[in-house]
């Protein structure tokens, strides 16, 4: 649905070049949430800017809903009407919302279709429409300045949505929301992305957020994407940063004769219950020291760190069992040193 | 002097000052606004960037604006020759009246249209919205309240401004106050006009005010509670960890 290519965004400014953006291909699937993270600085902002061509890219090419959108912007630095036209298919919605305090919740939603020459009847039932479809049904004829938020985000959603977008570009937009608010934001976002097959490509800083809609994630550092696929995928990848930061797992050995050992689920495993069952069938203690576990579409995705007695060696036939079963296995002590260093 | 003939010179006075800034007022507004907010939109980082056209403008501005305004009557005469046949009279005062208050009320956009968030622009922008646009739904729209405050300075200052439009026989208020108050020692005519004058400025004032805050009114809170109505609950995933 959006396909970056070679992205390459250099800003200049007095003499000194900043290279915001080093050779970006991102990919997403029509229908996903997918979400980019990384540091301030890291060219996040400069990225999802460049999707609608907000900023002009230095190099590299921007193809959205099939329509490459490079090829229309012209050489100027204004955009010309083709690009328009593809913009106002392309919701936004910002971190501080962006809302005309002039203009009333219902004037705000309407200006998209303002801009796409909508008559005022039309204008007026879609942007109800949107408002309770928001949830805002009741604060149309409020100022944005009489809401909170969350309320004032709702109404930049209706808004970017004003213009039946098949993509959503969200930039930060929970950044300025309280951790209860930003949870009914992203779930406002993950419902339009099911009922309206709505593709969203957000941006953030949070860790949190990309845990609670995205089916895909990338990391960006330093203009480039250091990482990135589908949540499982990521788990798969050994020494994945990502993972490791979406599903954390912690703990030690309680003793010197215990083997400690990383068990990843990406999904792809039968959804048997194998802790159980490794205890039962090779009648061992398991105790266990951590776990970041989800439950996506019936399969388990995550990392659980488990301690099994005896030292590795004792543990082989355990542990071959565990990688029998579609799992990945990682002993603390033993490999991960080495599989972190093929990682990078 | 008594009281009977004051009065018909100061009504006449009235209706002339009145005459002179309401018609340099519009066309102050009517030049100033469009090149206020050229000034913002060729200037650096602009929608329109265009470093000359920005220097040209901005010095024209700067020059015009720092003109006494006595002298800009003076030299404009050529030019108010041009427009209205005469350079005597009160059509003749309000052709230099508005040059000089175009620059300064350009200014005053400048800076109104300035405080725009740029995100604003950026929204429209990215909602497929051109230059015109954003100039319209945005840029004056949400300086409005502003832009009434720069109004209301200007039409003080063209009262202002006005008072030496009698040295061209436009006649108003500060004619009045110089010719008969200064010259012909009418201190009480005098006073009479400077009391109209501070509550003439004072009334204007109080308008433009209000209506300014009538329009940030809608931009502040108000008491109404926040009540947040979720979409349905978490629904398939209920991510925990």
């Amino acid at each position: 649905m959006i396909t970056t290519s070679g992205l390459t965004k250099v800003y200049r400014s007095r003499g000194r070049e900043v290279l915001a953006l080093d050779g970006v291909d991102l990919h997403v699937r029509e229908g996903e949430v997918y979400g980019v993270i990384g540091q301030s600085g890291a060219g996040k902002s400069s990225l999802i800017r460049c999707v609608n061509l907000l900023e002009r890219p230095t190099a590299g090419t921007v193809t959205v809903a099939g329509q490459d959108l490079t090829a229309l912007a012209g050489r100027g630095p204004r955009a010309g009407r083709e690009l328009r036209k593809a913009r106002s298919h392309i919701g936004m919605v910002f971190q501080h919302f962006n809302l005309l305090s002039s203009r009333t919740v219902q004037d705000n939603v309407e200006l998209p279709l303002e801009i796409l020459g909508t008559s005022g009847k039309e204008r007026s039932r879609k942007a109800l429409g949107l408002l309770d479809l928001v949830g805002l049904s009741d604060k149309a004829k409020a100022y944005p300045a009489q809401l909170s938020g969350g309320q004032k985000q709702r109404v930049g959603i209706a808004r970017a949505l004003a213009g039946d977008p098949k993509v959503l570009l969200s930039d930060e937009a929970t950044s300025a929301l309280d951790p209860e608010t930003t949870r009914s934001i992203l779930q406002l976002l993950r419902d339009l992305n099911r009922q309206l097959g709505l593709t969203v490509l957000l941006i953030t800083h949070e860790m949190d957020v990309v845990k609670t809609i995205c089916d895909s994630a990338a990391l960006m550092e330093k203009g480039q994407i250091v990482e990135s696929g589908t949540v499982s995928e990521l788990l798969a990848t050994p020494g994945s940063e990502l993972a490791a930061a979406l599903f954390p797992v912690s703990g030690d050995a309680s003793a010197d004769d215990r083997t400690v050992i990383d068990v990843t689920f990406h999904g792809d495993s039968a959804t048997q219950p194998v802790i159980s069952q490794l205890s039962r069938t090779y009648n061992i203690d398991i105790s266990i020291l951590g776990a970041a576990m989800d439950t996506v579409g019936g399969k388990q995705v995550g990392r659980m760190r488990i301690e099994l007695p005896g030292r590795y060696e004792e543990n082989v036939v355990p542990i071959g069992f565990l990688r029998e079963q579609g799992l990945q296995i990682d002993v603390l002590g033993q490999e991960p040193l080495l599989v972190k260093e093929g990682a990078k | 002097m008594t009281w009977s003939e004051m009065q018909p010179l100061l009504e006449q006075a009235c209706w002339d000052t009145l005459y002179m800034v309401g018609w340099s007022t519009v066309i102050a507004i009517v030049g100033g606004l469009p090149l206020g907010v050229l000034l913002v939109l060729t200037d650096k980082g602009g929608l329109l960037q265009n470093t000359v056209l920005n220097k040209v403008i901005g010095q024209v501005v700067n020059v015009a604006r720092s003109m006494p305004f006595i002298i800009l009557m003076v030299a404009l005469m050529g030019f108010t020759r041009s427009i209205t046949g005469t350079t005597i009279g009160r059509e003749a005062a309000i052709v230099p009246l508005a040059i000089g208050a175009i620059p300064f009320f350009a200014r005053l956009v400048e800076t109104a249209v300035r405080e725009v968030d740029g995100g604003l622009v950026e929204a429209v922008q990215s909602m497929g919205g051109n230059t015109w646009t954003v100039v319209r739904k945005v840029l004056v729209p949400e300086s409005l309240p502003s832009l009434i405050s720069s109004t209301t300075t200007t039409i003080v200052a063209l009262i202002g401004y006005s008072a030496m439009a009698g040295t061209v026989g436009a006649g108003g208020l500060g004619d009045i106050a110089i010719r008969y108050g200064y010259q012909r020692f009418e201190t009480e005519l005098m006073w009479i006009t400077v009391g109209i004058l501070a509550v003439v400025i004072s009334v204007i004032q109080f308008i433009g005010d209000y209506a300014a805050r009538g329009l940030h009114r809608r931009g502040g809170q108000s008491g109404a509670a926040p009540r947040l109505r979720l979409l349905k609950a978490a629904t398939a995933t209920s991510k925990t960890v």
